[in-house]
């Protein structure tokens, strides 16, 4: 009997964890299809953002839902990419030299791997001061680093400083051309698949083991003889990485970039999707990405005033629905271990 | 950097520091009593400043837009904290940054629904409106000097009230130790929604006072919360005198930071401050739990 249970629970454990996330990939690529089916250009440009959106998400939900860590610096962390694409692509357009040294690039398969490269290290040293402290702190301190990168690219007046960074050259993927629209799609939802594989293998493993124990008792991890704030701080800059693959990915599709998508109500979005979709599956974010960005579609088509009626959903999102939509149907284990007090 | 300008310049960043001083106040002492991080605090503080523009618009008496918009913000902040957030003070700290994330939508909302996206105006009193002389023949806007003076006044009967009344000792006491002040027979929830709608009022009040420099419009509040957060956390959370120390140092050095550096490190300098005395202190200057 107890047997059957146990066979059961990994049964809906695998349906949730890998064909549930399969599935969801699988429908959203069929979005191009489904856009040229109805004649509705705007579908495509819907779902690409909810791709891209769904990427930051996902970053940020590895250290949100399994590290505990409430992260406020991640649309920052994405900005670092989204900037790195676009001031690559503006040398590369006029042919001048970033700081007089390096030379810009349209290509992809360079600028891409150097945005995460930054955006990690970014977050590498942001989380060496925040991840000392715990709790509010924490969340306090990201979010000032948020807007430190906030008010550091508004002042960069060379690269448009307020007004933003418009990319001009064209960009392309080891001589893939990604400005068609469905093709862009078609990358940026490869991107998430491979994002989203990667993050379930990695908190399957021993590292993610540590850091999903160091947000549950991080003393007992002490006690065990492995030093936490190393764990944690490397899981950070995994994460923001994957946060500057979403920025370059949004730099690109957008062929833009501004310091209004660094703004850190942009971080509490993503915060809003991971716990709309449900932070204790690795995929969950992707189900909260396109929640959000369906409703933030479809809303003001209701109403001038659709913040209000959204902000009232975030509250009794986390009034009544504690595991995220993810909870509405039952899945198991939808509650991460984030979000203890520090 | 001349001796006028640098007189100047202190006057500026002292003023700011009052300001930051009023808003993070409320955020350290509602942080410390109730263990709430309210990112809805900036709300109050543009709550405070439509209230002033709207009584000001009504009777052009600058007087009277104060006398109505400080109790009206502490009259949201109640409502608010009886009706939401009340509900949050055992919940994860997630569950508050979303609870309050989801506040300031609603806020903004609802104030670009009564009073639109355009900018009010909201002018300081006549008597305010000149510059004054100061010595050595610096001039200086009287209404800034007055909101230094109020600022100054208001953290000095802040002091007071904290250190040497029994609600100050209520307040302490549920600061350091929450459940040992309600064994000993301290109302901790009337603690907890009073110092909530204070700390409404005060931000009211920075906001109000910041109407007539900046502009009084929607989203006005969320600059400053940034920057009365960093002061928070400086200072150490919980902490008024620590609150105070950090609006100065914040004050001063953005201040400075802006004039004196160029653009894009000026602007940074003190989140840098931060970072710093973090790295040295992670807990705050002025500790108020072990």
């Amino acid at each position: 009997m107890a047997e059957t249970k146990a066979t059961l629970a990994k049964a809906d454990g695998a349906a949730t964890r890998v064909f549930a996330p399969i599935v969801l990939l699988a429908l959203l690529a069929l979005a191009p299809t489904l856009s040229n089916a109805v004649d509705n250009p705007f579908l495509i440009r819907l779902f690409t953002r909810a791709v891209i959106f769904a990427m930051a998400a996902v970053a940020l939900n590895v250290v949100l839902g399994y590290g505990g860590l409430v992260s406020l610096m991640h649309a920052g962390l994405a900005g670092i990419g989204a900037y790195a694409v676009a001031i690559l692509a503006f040398h590369d357009y006029d042919g001048s030299k970033f700081v007089g040294i390096f030379p810009g690039t349209g290509n992809l398969a360079i600028s891409i791997p150097l945005a995460m490269i930054l955006a990690g290290l970014g977050a590498a040293i942001t989380g060496v001061v925040s991840l000392r402290t715990s709790g509010a702190y924490f969340i306090m301190i990201t979010l000032a680093f948020n807007q430190m990168l906030y008010y550091f690219f508004v002042a960069l007046q060379k690269y448009g400083g307020d007004d933003g960074l418009q990319i001009l050259g064209s960009l392309d993927f080891f001589g893939l051309d990604v400005s068609k629209r469905a093709t862009f799609y078609y990358f940026a939802l490869a991107a998430l698949t491979v994002e989203t594989a990667f993050f379930a293998l990695l908190v399957e493993s021993r590292f993610g083991i540590i850091l999903r124990a160091c947000a549950q008792n991080e003393r007992r991890v002490v006690a065990l003889g492995v030093p936490p704030l190393r764990y944690k701080v490397a899981a950070f800059a995994i994460s923001g990485a994957a946060a500057g693959l979403a920025g370059a990915m949004w730099a690109t599709g957008q062929q833009f970039v501004s310091p209004s998508d660094l703004s850190w109500v942009r971080s509490g979005d993503y915060i809003v999707m991971a716990v709309l979709g449900g932070m204790g599956l690795v995929w969950g974010p992707v189900l909260g990405a396109i929640v959000y960005v369906l409703l933030e579609a479809f809303l003001p088509a209701w109403t001038q005033f659709w913040q209000a009626p959204f902000g009232v959903v975030v509250i009794l999102i986390v009034v009544f629905l504690r595991g995220g939509l993810l909870d509405l149907v039952g899945a198991k284990g939808a509650r991460g271990n984030g979000g203890g007090r520090g | 950097m001349s001796p006028s300008l640098f007189v100047e310049q202190s006057l500026n960043g002292v003023q700011l520091g009052v300001m930051l001083f009023l808003m993070a106040a409320g955020l350290t002492l509602v942080f410390g009593i109730m263990n709430l991080i309210n990112l809805a605090h900036g709300s109050l503080y543009m709550a405070g400043a439509f209230f002033a523009a709207t009584v000001f618009q009504l009777t052009d008496s600058f007087t009277l837009a104060v006398l109505v918009a400080v109790p009206a913000s502490a009259l949201v902040g109640a409502f608010v904290e009886w009706a939401v957030l009340r509900r949050f003070y055992q919940r994860s700290h997630l569950d508050q940054v979303l609870v309050t994330f989801g506040l300031i939508l609603v806020f903004n909302d609802v104030v670009r629904m009564i009073w639109g996206v355009v900018p009010v105006p909201l002018s300081p009193p006549d008597a305010l409106s000149g510059p004054v002389h100061l010595f050595g023949g610096v001039e200086y806007p009287a209404f800034r000097l007055a909101i230094l003076a109020v600022g100054a006044l208001v953290a000095l009967g802040l002091y007071i009230v904290v250190s040497h009344t029994r609600v100050g000792m209520w307040i302490r006491a549920g600061a350091s130790d929450r459940p040992m002040a309600s064994a000993l027979g301290v109302d901790v929830e009337l603690v907890f929604s009073l110092v909530f709608s204070a700390g409404a009022a005060l931000a009211g009040l920075a906001g109000l006072m910041a109407g007539p420099i900046t502009a009084v419009q929607v989203g006005m509040g969320e600059p400053i919360l940034i920057l009365a957060l960093v002061v928070t956390v400086i200072g150490g959370i919980g902490s008024i005198r620590g609150a105070f120390v950090a609006a100065l140092i914040i004050g001063i050095g953005d201040t400075f930071g802006r004039v004196l550096l160029p653009p894009a490190l000026g602007s940074m300098v003190i989140f840098m401050l931060m970072a710093a005395i973090l790295a040295w202190r992670p807990k705050g200057l002025f500790p108020v739990h072990g």
